[in-house]
């Protein structure tokens, strides 16, 4: 008798604490492979397995940590060979590759329960290829422009809303002697961000994902106005020189010490400018501005996901586990200040208080009607992200070769895209 | 009995015994070639069948001829990607060279005896012991176009500022130079044990025939030093063809991809964040190997004549 009662006493704290179904006691192996290998991101991933063990005490979780950027391409091999339950990595196109091969779980059957489809509808898009989910999301951040507050007082400035503003922002900055923006370019991704706004901004998100996904040509007018944009402050002088010889984090110091002021970055530059010794009241941040009247705003929000290998051998446990991950006080606590210090993507999870969180969530929920991409190297099949980025870099150093690189990039989508 | 006893004995002598001779060398060569074969001629057939499939490393591999092969020749015609790591192969190839002459001064001007001259030699040797990942570190913060010490010193003469590895013309020039500085430290130490072996009498015989200087050195000292001199071009062509670990370094084959070689760009191709195309790396690995198996095949052809002419 007590015995059933400490069951059941059991399985409705579990029930309570996941507000979903409790299944029988899970038993046997879960291996989880984690590539959040940062030692903040870690901390907080191992928080959240061991909370899921103690629901769990039968369930024998074992969690491999691997370096974030091995992990790219260690994937392929243990998705195949040695697979684990669990696994991370990201949504939209960077998934096509795995999928396509059959090596993720289809796990729509969990979308279709009421917990998940109703409070994270708003990346189930991310999710989907061919009408099936096969991940679930638990983080995401925002992208727009981080700025110096004391710069822009100084110089009597306030946040650009349109295209003119920001033009008449810059020019102004660029005769205090500063560069507006700062950027490194040397690993590619970070001129892919700024194309990502631009091109949204100038011709709207369904025409951006057209291009991405080959259907439009890199040659289109359309294209040849983002850059003709692009170019207006490239020829102002707006980006720091010699960018395409540094990293992003080596271009954080031009910030700091007020030769830039602006960073076009997602969510995890604030951290290091942070440490860098620049205060809330100096560092701000704004939306990316309108460029085209009319074209509805959208933003770059990149989504960090979990998945079932197709190969997994405990696939109940590792269910239970996505449940646990996707739950709203899960999602709450791990993405809070002291931990990833992003946004969870459960619609019932409470955003920690912290200003750049607040405005990104802001501005995500209620100020992005266009649409939510995931950024240019993931909406982008990995090849033509490659070529493409190679071009934008170019472009930023030699903005004279513009012909000659659409012709680049529209050579290789007629390759890529079959 | 005792004939029944040889007669024994000479039929008990085994297959084994009687072709012990011509047997032993294989079976010490054995573990050898067995490793050989499996980890090095195995895969170089692989590695041509692997280049007629267009193949993304998970799914069916599809077969498609030699449209591999013919994609990189429209990329070399179109001056695309492959055109520019050919030519920086090249680049590469000639300029590493440099390393031979540099390290037979260096070893020239060491060789002698003062007071701590290990020392100096210890130190000359250095950058050939620390890691390329360190060098190609080095060097990134020596080019830096802000920080960086080479644009202090040009600032000094009222020069620069020069962004060694932001240009593209200049990034592959200024990668060949870190990675000269550990290369001549290694033709020097060859050339250092080759002195070590010069013939005095020779040299005592030159000077008494009046032969000193540049004289001396072409027609006494580098007759005597062609051994060293054999293995260090060896080892510099090769090395140059290797390539790959100061451009990984120390630009990512950038800016644009300027910096690309043969051996990085099908890294980047095959087996990197963005690369999902194995065929098409094969294929490149396909044309690299043939490079590399001229300079191979005239470097063992002139052993072998060497060996003959003994």
């Amino acid at each position: 008798m007590s015995e059933f009662l400490k069951r059941t006493v059991a399985a409705c704290a579990v029930s309570a604490a996941m507000a979903v179904p409790a299944y029988a006691e899970l038993t046997g192996d879960l291996s989880i492979f984690l590539d959040t290998s940062n030692p903040a991101p870690r901390a907080t991933m191992e928080g959240m397995i061991a909370r899921f063990q103690e629901q769990h005490p039968d369930l024998n979780v074992e969690t491999t940590v691997i370096d974030r950027e091995a992990y790219k391409t260690q994937i392929r091999n243990f998705l195949t060979a040695n697979a684990p339950d669990v696994a991370t990595w990201y949504a939209a196109n960077r998934m096509r590759p795995y999928v396509e091969a059959g090596l993720f779980e289809d796990v729509s059957d969990l979308w279709a329960e009421p917990a998940i489809a109703d409070n994270l509808g708003s990346t189930k898009g991310a999710m989907t290829i061919d009408g099936k989910q096969w991940g679930v999301p638990y983080t995401y951040y925002q992208w727009g422009v981080y700025y110096r507050k004391d710069i822009f007082d100084e110089l009597g400035l306030s946040e650009p809303a349109n295209w003119a503003e920001e033009k008449a922002n810059c020019e102004k900055i660029v005769a205090s002697g500063r560069a507006c923006y700062t950027i490194g370019t040397k690993f590619l991704w970070t001129a892919g961000g700024w194309f990502d706004y631009l091109n949204m901004r100038t011709n709207g998100f369904d025409f951006h994902m057209q291009l991405l996904t080959g259907q439009a040509s890199w040659e289109s007018d359309e294209v040849k106005a983002t850059f003709a944009n692009w170019r207006e402050l490239i020829d102002m002088g707006g980006f720091i020189d010699n960018h395409q010889t540094y990293s992003w984090q080596e271009a954080l110091p031009f910030m700091v010490k007020g030769e830039a002021a602006a960073y076009l970055m997602g969510n995890f530059a604030v951290a290091p400018l942070r440490d860098a010794g620049l205060t809330d009241d100096q560092l701000d941040f704004y939306q990316f501005p309108a460029i085209t009247e009319g074209v509805a705003m959208a933003e770059d929000a990149p989504t960090d996901t979990f998945h079932i290998p197709a190969n997994a051998k405990n696939k109940e446990a590792a269910r239970e586990f996505l449940r646990y991950v996707v739950s709203a006080d899960n999602q709450t606590i791990i993405n809070a200040g002291d931990g990833l210090g992003q946004l969870p993507v459960n619609a019932n999870s409470s955003v920690d208080d912290d200003k750049f969180l607040n405005q990104g969530f802001e501005m995500l929920s209620s100020n992005s009607p266009g649409g939510v991409a995931q950024f240019f190297d993931r909406d982008a099949p990995a090849e033509m992200a490659k070529v493409a980025m190679e071009g934008f870099q170019e472009f930023m150093v030699k903005p004279d070769e513009l012909d000659r690189i659409l012709a680049k990039l529209e050579r290789a989508r007629g390759r890529i895209y079959k | 009995m005792a004939d029944a006893v040889l007669t024994q004995t000479a039929e008990k002598e085994s297959w084994f015994h009687r072709n012990q001779q011509a047997i032993a060398p294989w079976l010490f060569l054995a573990p050898g070639i067995l490793f050989f074969a499996v980890y090095v001629i195995a895969p170089v057939f692989q590695s041509f069948n692997l280049s007629l499939y267009e193949w993304d490393g998970l799914g069916q591999a599809e077969y498609v001829g030699l449209r591999n092969y013919e994609d990189l020749y429209w990329e070399f015609v179109d001056r695309d990607a492959f055109y520019t790591s050919l030519k920086n192969n090249v680049i590469w190839l000639l300029m590493y060279l440099l390393a031979i002459p540099a390290g037979l001064f260096i070893a020239l001007f060491l060789n002698q005896t003062v007071f701590g001259i290990r020392l100096y030699k210890s130190l000359f040797f250095f950058p050939f012991v620390i890691s390329q990942v360190v060098v190609g570190l080095v060097f990134t913060w020596f080019y830096d176009p802000t920080f960086g010490l080479l644009n202090a010193m040009l600032g000094f003469f009222g020069l620069g500022p020069l962004n060694v590895m932001g240009n593209e013309h200049l990034v592959t020039y200024g990668i060949i130079l870190a990675g000269l500085w550990p290369q001549t430290a290694y033709c020097m130490i060859l050339y250092l044990t080759g002195l070590n072996a010069v013939d005095p009498e020779q040299i005592e015989a030159g000077r008494l025939d009046g032969a000193k200087g540049l004289r001396m050195l072409w027609y006494i000292i580098l007759p005597q030093l062609r051994p060293a001199t054999f293995i260090a071009f060896v080892v510099t062509i090769i090395g140059s063809l290797r390539s790959f670990d100061l451009i990984s370094i120390m630009t990512g084959g950038g800016p644009f991809g300027s910096s690309r070689v043969l051996a990085y760009y099908m890294f980047e191709v095959a087996l990197s964040e963005y690369g999902f195309r194995m065929g098409y790396g094969a294929a490149i690995a396909v044309v690299l190997f043939l490079i590399m198996m001229c300079f191979i095949t005239y470097f063992l052809w002139s052993m072998y004549r060497e060996e003959r002419g003994r």
